[in-house]
């Protein structure tokens, strides 16, 4: 089991032709991603290394009957290419586009949850979704990632950041744990899946044992997740939070990564999920550390 | 990036929102040719981004052209809070009957827009709210609705403003929607909000803040990117496409993500250090990339000791290790480099680094995160 996507998952990716989209989309299906199809409005009928490009998400979904999109577009076209998606009748879409204003970015996730609600938009500015040796869409790199070992417990993986991500993916591996699902929901302001999502989910999924959660300052997404793992979480924690030493006032490259008014400091997020039981581990690599012992005595 | 308050109502004015009439002024003979203009009594005001401008004497009545004279002349040049004072606004003083606070914000959490309006405007809203929370009312705009003047209307009734200020309070409420939403803002604030004995509301103050993801669709945004305040080191960096932001330690820092550079941050705080910036170098961290990270971390005179810290997933070990090789080559550097290389061919690139015949002296390569936080701090410390 996994969480969100699984090996049976067919993905298409919108922007395959450009350059992120096809670098990624390569990678993906090397990985083992069922990569069925492409779209780039006017190049339909072209193929990219064997992999069917559609002017239309609708045409690529008819074609392919794809459930998952992967979007690799420029910040300009992502908005749209996120609602076209969803209009196709696609489940579960991953955005990796960084710099979509904010305002867009608000406006999408109220017209998903109005007009779309059977769609799950992950991002965007996510590195994507692994579930190790089974499906990888996104940017990550699939060989960091330990799939499930047999007979000992698999791990789930939460985090607003990319390259913190691949760091807590490389310390379960160098404990050789296995991980389930590793969801990075990016680093802007209104990310279309939250924490509280994915750790709803990976408490529903058995083979899911234990989670990591990464976070970091701005916001309060932290906060609403230490609530939630308070009433009903029952599986062991780990967490880190990045940006204890961030000035107020400045997006620390994030831009949801940003302490105002006294509030979204690390301090405050890390207090809340010690409060409600999650192990906070003062770097990457503690939280990992945290996480090998957790496993070691399940 | 933040606004000038002139920037502040001169974005304003774009959406139809009523600002008194004035002038920006950057010596003191033509803060007295925008009193002229504007009209006497004028307030003279110190145009920096930092709170508090009124107590530390940023903000002066003057009545005549002598008065102006000697407020442009001391306000020019003053330091609040560490803002020296290059630019003031001279704007006609307005008789004030009562003072208002309206805002619009992203509420995160919601996810939907904010509106907050109150009748005790003039005074910071977070001193409102801690004594005084009934006084705000607080309303939820769906972005994909958007605010209708019927709803603004009934805020502005709930807030319980005088009723004389019910029309114009509505109107501005209405344009500043627009302002926040069209013109692409994380923040438009007007605080105070006005009502004059004349029965006439206009914002008197001007916060805003822009969101920089949408400067592809605001030309008109390069005249204030011109004017922002950044140090030298900030201008560098943004002369180089890096993501960077000056802070005041003395380890420099470079990795790649902006998670794992906040991350080093506060590695290097938890080990006795203190960071002398953020740099992201981001995903393709190349020779040419590498260089210009180093060469704005040069820059910065309080360098001690250069942390860079590379996990690598897409970015590879062995294209970091040929960039830092490389640039190395390019740049005299004025402190040691501590490097941790880890990841997606990572034992490629130290080899690289090894090969390359660099001296101790000149770099160092730590294998965890941890390790080359206490080496870089040590380094640092020992020189300070």
């Amino acid at each position: 089991m996994a969480i969100f996507v699984n090996e049976n998952t067919k993905v298409i990716v919108q922007g395959l032709t450009g350059g992120q989209g096809r670098y990624h989309g390569l990678r993906n299906r090397a990985y083992g991603t069922k990569v069925v199809g492409g779209v780039t409005p006017g190049k339909g009928g072209q193929d990219v290394e064997g992999i069917p490009v559609f002017d239309s998400v609708a045409d690529a979904v008819a074609a392919t009957g794809a459930d998952a999109s992967f979007i690799a577009v420029p910040p300009k076209a992502a908005a749209a290419a996120i609602l076209e998606a969803a209009a196709a009748g696609i489940g579960f879409v991953v955005c990796i586009t960084e710099g979509i204003p904010a305002q867009d970015e608000a406006k999408v996730f109220n017209r998903l949850l109005r007009d779309h609600p059977g769609t799950r938009l992950l991002g965007p500015n996510c590195p994507g979704i692994i579930s190790p040796g089974r499906c990888n869409i996104g940017i990550t790199a699939g060989e960091i990632a330990l799939p499930p070992q047999p007979g000992r417990p698999s791990v789930g993986i939460v985090s607003r950041s990319g390259t913190l991500t691949y760091q807590a993916l490389y310390e379960l591996k160098q404990n050789g744990i296995g991980v389930s699902t590793c969801v990075g929901i990016g680093g802007d302001p209104v990310p279309g899946t939250s924490f509280v999502d994915c750790l709803a989910e990976f408490e529903r999924d058995p083979e899911t044992r234990a989670v990591i959660m990464i976070g970091e300052i701005g916001g309060s997404a932290e906060e609403e997740a230490a609530e939630f793992i308070k009433a009903s979480v029952s599986k062991p924690m780990s967490a880190y939070i990045a940006g204890v030493t961030a000035p107020e006032g400045k997006k620390m490259g994030h831009a949801g990564a940003i302490v105002s008014g006294g509030k979204g400091t690390a301090q405050g997020k890390m207090d809340a999920l010690a409060a409600a039981g999650v192990q906070v581990g003062q770097n990457p690599t503690e939280a990992g550390e945290l996480m090998a012992a957790i496993v070691a005595a399940l | 990036m933040d606004l000038f308050e002139y920037q502040g109502k001169q974005y304003f004015a774009r959406f139809g929102i009523p600002v008194s009439p004035g002038d920006v002024a950057d010596t003191v003979d033509q803060a007295v040719a925008a009193a002229e203009m504007a009209g006497y009594p004028v307030v003279v005001k110190a145009q920096v981004q930092v709170g508090g401008r009124g107590k530390a004497g940023g903000i002066k009545l003057a009545n005549d052209a002598a008065e102006v004279r000697l407020h442009a002349g001391n306000i020019l040049g003053m330091d609040i809070k560490g803002h020296v004072v290059k630019r003031l606004w001279v704007e006609h003083a307005s008789d004030i009957a009562h003072e208002y606070y309206v805002s619009f914000t992203l509420d995160r959490s919601a996810k939907k827009h904010l509106l907050m309006l109150s009748s005790q405007g003039g005074v910071e809203i977070e001193a409102v709210a801690a004594t005084n929370p009934e006084a705000i009312v607080m309303l939820h705009v769906d972005p994909v609705d958007g605010l209708s003047p019927e709803r603004a209307r009934q805020a502005v009734l709930d807030a319980k403003l005088d009723p004389a200020a019910t029309d114009g309070a509505t109107d501005i409420l209405v344009k500043l929607y627009r302002c926040f939403t069209e013109g692409d803002c994380d923040l438009a604030e007007i605080n105070p909000l006005i009502l004059t004995p004349a029965g006439k509301v206009h914002a008197l103050d001007a916060k805003v803040s822009l969101d920089n993801n949408a400067a592809f669709r605001h030309p008109e945004w390069d005249e204030f990117r011109a004017t922002e305040e950044l140090d030298e080191r900030e201008k560098l960096a943004r002369e180089k496409d890096l993501q960077y932001i000056g802070l005041e330690g003395s380890v420099g820092i470079i990795a790649n993500g902006a998670g794992l550079a906040m991350s080093t941050l506060d590695v290097v705080n938890q080990v006795g250090g203190k960071a002398a910036n953020f740099l992201d170098v981001g995903g393709g961290a190349n020779a040419d990339l590498m260089t210009a990270a180093l060469e704005v971390i040069n820059f910065d005179e309080s360098v001690r000791a250069i942390f860079i810290n590379i996990f690598g997933g897409i970015t590879r070990g062995e294209e970091v290790a040929k960039g830092i090789v490389e640039a190395l080559r390019r740049v005299e550097l004025r402190a040691p480099i501590v490097i941790r290389l880890d990841g997606t061919n990572a034992e490629e690139g130290r080899a690289i680094l090894a090969a390359a015949g660099i001296p101790e002296t000149k770099l160092v390569s730590k294998p965890t995160m941890l390790d080359a936080a206490r080496t870089a701090v040590a380094i640092a410390n020992a020189k300070a």
